[in-house]
């Protein structure tokens, strides 16, 4: 009796996104360091590779390592009767909430995420600790999860709490 | 409508759709404060006599204070209709508030000591966590007691109950005993907690006496460094010169720290006393309610309802469990707390086996009788690397003073620490545990702040697994109960691999097992 990990893997384009958000992050330190380099004048020998080093591991965590394994971790399943999703990098989060007890479902698109049409689908429960989330849902996708969701709560009664 | 005229409160027969006033004796109320507020002027008038033309200043602002207050009861009016509670207020702007009754979530009834004097009380209505309250200042407590007991009713029965709420009787006139507990004579109550006040012995070590032992210890921390008696590098304690002035420094410092010893406990002590003297907690089954009555000078009645309930919390923390003693929390939804937790205390600081044969009569099950189920192997192991883990610190630090500075006894304090880590992490995993019931999860963890909470598992809207690296490695899992009530979310620390899927599915039955493998 274990439980598996949801069904459904995020958009495709969701693993390019985080990449190209662990680029971004790389080149905004690479432009920090040089303004670093050239207004201290005099920085002792050891610095510049130090930095470069960082940088490096940035760009290889940040660009290469954490898209792959965010997008093999970030997985989510809507059933007839509960939302199940599983996030998280470092310490992995798994949350069932049945459907009966969403209160509402809400979707967000930020400016990159717009560019590669992707949306961030946020269920909320009773709970303030028991809200689920799922990043990088294609647009049609995140619609069809909106609509499935708003529809099946929608016909549940009580107060969900 | 007749049949809410009935129903309500004894002194509103004249109908419900008159508006009335506050209590007539709340005429004297005002004066009063508003003497007491001034009365620094009124002494320099007194001490100074007619001299200073600035004190008659002061007596004119007490004056428009008490005309003001005066009037303020005159612009005040109140009204029940069949379906609600209404406030007008204003000379000028004229303000009216309305609570529906069946929203009425909580009804306080508070006296201080001038209200108890003059037999008054100020009632309280909460119509829920995020609105204001209708405050209801100056009711007569006989008035506050049935008001207090006939709107919790209205609000939490529906028709069908409706009846046996008419024909019970609601305390007339001057109901009996309510001057010294407004709202606490009501039939339909049985108590289940009544304070013993031999139980004060506990009030030194519950988080009040810690917070003022605390508070002294900074203060006299501070006034021992300003003085010069301190151990900064120029202080008396260092200079060497006397070693007789050097021992009177030492008496002077244990003096101290005896005398702020005797005011925590005094502190303490007139805290509990003032807080929780008579401290009763009943159940209304009639009106759904759990009622506490507390405090010895100004008294309150607050009131909890059942159907937002969703367990309760016994702390445990390390003084008080030394001591053998305990405290009670409700867990429960859409209680506006006010910062001390007050709102949802079901026993002060008592013995243990009181707080737990409470506890298990407000759940309506033994659930503190049965033993919890150990987490296992890994659990504990965690236990200890976590707690010596963050005991190596200081070890670490403290060594390499020693060798830095010289002073072999720093190494003595590095084992010490390091031992207490690993005493820490002891009675870490002796305390870690579980337990799922037909109705309850209930988990227990912490050490110095011991608690276990109940909750109920119909309480549950949704299940959280969390996993971090470490517990990835040692194959167990944190199982989080996510809830509307109290902290929102009651994890189980670190559940074996293996239970991990059945516990998730026993929090949300019916809901979980189609993820299960």
């Amino acid at each position: 009796m274990e439980l598996r990990s949801p069904a459904q893997l995020v958009s495709t384009r969701a693993r390019t996104m985080w990449a190209v958000q662990g680029v971004v992050l790389t080149l905004v330190l690479i432009i920090a360091g040089i303004a670093v380099e050239w207004t201290v004048s005099g920085l002792a020998g050891w610095w510049v590779p130090l930095g470069i080093a960082v940088i490096a591991v940035v760009f290889v965590v940040g660009a290469l390592i954490v898209p792959s394994v965010r997008y093999r971790v970030h997985r989510w399943e809507v059933t007839d009767d509960a939302v199940y999703t599983q996030r998280g990098l470092i310490t992995i989060e798994q949350r069932i909430a049945p459907i009966s007890r969403v209160q509402t479902v809400d979707t967000e698109r930020g400016a990159l995420s717009r560019i590669f049409g992707l949306s961030t689908v946020t269920v909320t429960t009773a709970s303030a600790k028991g809200e689920l989330r799922i990043e990088g849902l294609d647009r049609q996708v995140a619609e069809q999860v909106v609509h499935d969701l708003t529809v099946v709560t929608a016909a549940s009664k009580g107060d969900a709490t | 409508m007749d049949s809410t005229m009935a129903r309500d409160p004894a002194g509103w027969e004249t109908g419900t759709s008159d508006w009335r006033r506050l209590s007539r004796r709340m005429l004297l109320v005002h004066p009063v404060k508003e003497v007491i507020r001034f009365f620094p002027a009124l002494i320099a008038i007194v001490v100074a006599g007619s001299s200073g033309g600035q004190n008659w200043w002061g007596l004119a602002g007490a004056g428009l204070a008490i005309a003001l207050g005066v009037l303020r009861w005159f612009t005040t009016s109140y009204r029940f209709t069949p379906d609600q509670v209404q406030l007008r207020r204003g000379l000028i702007t004229k303000n009216t508030v309305s609570a529906p009754i069946d929203r009425v979530r909580s009804v306080d009834v508070t006296a201080s000591v001038l209200h108890r004097a003059l037999g008054l009380a100020e009632v309280r209505i909460g119509t829920g966590a995020g609105e204001k309250q209708l405050r209801l200042d100056g009711l007569t407590a006989a008035e506050a007691a049935a008001l207090r007991g006939d709107l919790l009713h209205r609000a939490a029965v529906e028709a069908p109950e409706a009846g046996a709420a008419e024909s019970e009787s609601v305390p007339t006139g001057e109901a009996v005993g309510v001057e010294d507990a407004p709202g606490a004579s009501y039939e339909t109550e049985t108590v289940v907690y009544q304070l013993n006040p031999a139980w004060i012995r506990y009030a030194p070590f519950g988080p009040a006496g810690l917070i003022a032992a605390a508070a002294i210890l900074g203060v006299g921390n501070h006034f021992l460094n300003e003085s010069g008696l301190g151990w900064g590098p120029h202080s008396v304690i260092t200079d060497a010169t006397n070693h007789l002035e050097r021992l009177g420094v030492v008496v002077a410092v244990l003096a101290v720290l005896v005398v702020a010893l005797v005011v925590v406990v005094v502190l303490a002590l007139a805290g509990y006393l003032l807080a929780f003297h008579g401290f009763r907690l009943s159940r209304d089954s009639r009106g759904g309610t759990y009622h506490v009555s507390r405090g010895l000078l100004t008294t309150r009645a607050t009131s909890l309802e059942i159907r937002r309930m969703r367990g309760v919390t016994v702390h445990r923390a390390v003084p008080l469990r030394w001591v053998g003693g305990a405290r009670l929390q409700a867990i429960t939804t859409g209680v506006k707390e006010d910062g001390h937790g007050m709102s949802t205390t079901l026993t002060p600081p008592s013995p243990a086996a009181v707080v737990e044969r409470t506890a298990d009569a407000v759940l309506g099950e033994d659930a503190f009788a049965r033993p919890l189920q150990r987490h296992g192997a890994a659990a504990t192991r965690r236990r200890y690397t976590r707690a010596i883990g963050s005991a190596c610190v200081p070890a670490i630090v403290l060594g390499v003073v020693a060798v830095a500075v010289d002073l072999p006894q720093l190494w003595v304090a590095a084992v010490v620490v390091l031992l207490l880590g690993a005493l820490l992490g002891r009675s870490r995993a002796h305390w870690l545990g579980h337990a799922v019931t037909d109705r309850f999860l209930i988990t227990r963890s912490g050490s110095i702040a011991m608690s276990t909470n109940v909750i109920e598992r119909r309480g549950a809207v949704g299940v959280t697994v969390r996993r971090s690296f470490f517990q990835r490695r040692a194959g167990v899992a944190t199982v989080g109960l996510a809830t509307a009530a109290g902290a929102k979310e009651y994890p189980v620390l670190d559940v074996p691999q293996a239970e991990v899927g059945k516990l998730a599915a026993q929090i949300v039955p019916g809901h979980v097992e189609q993820f299960l493998r």
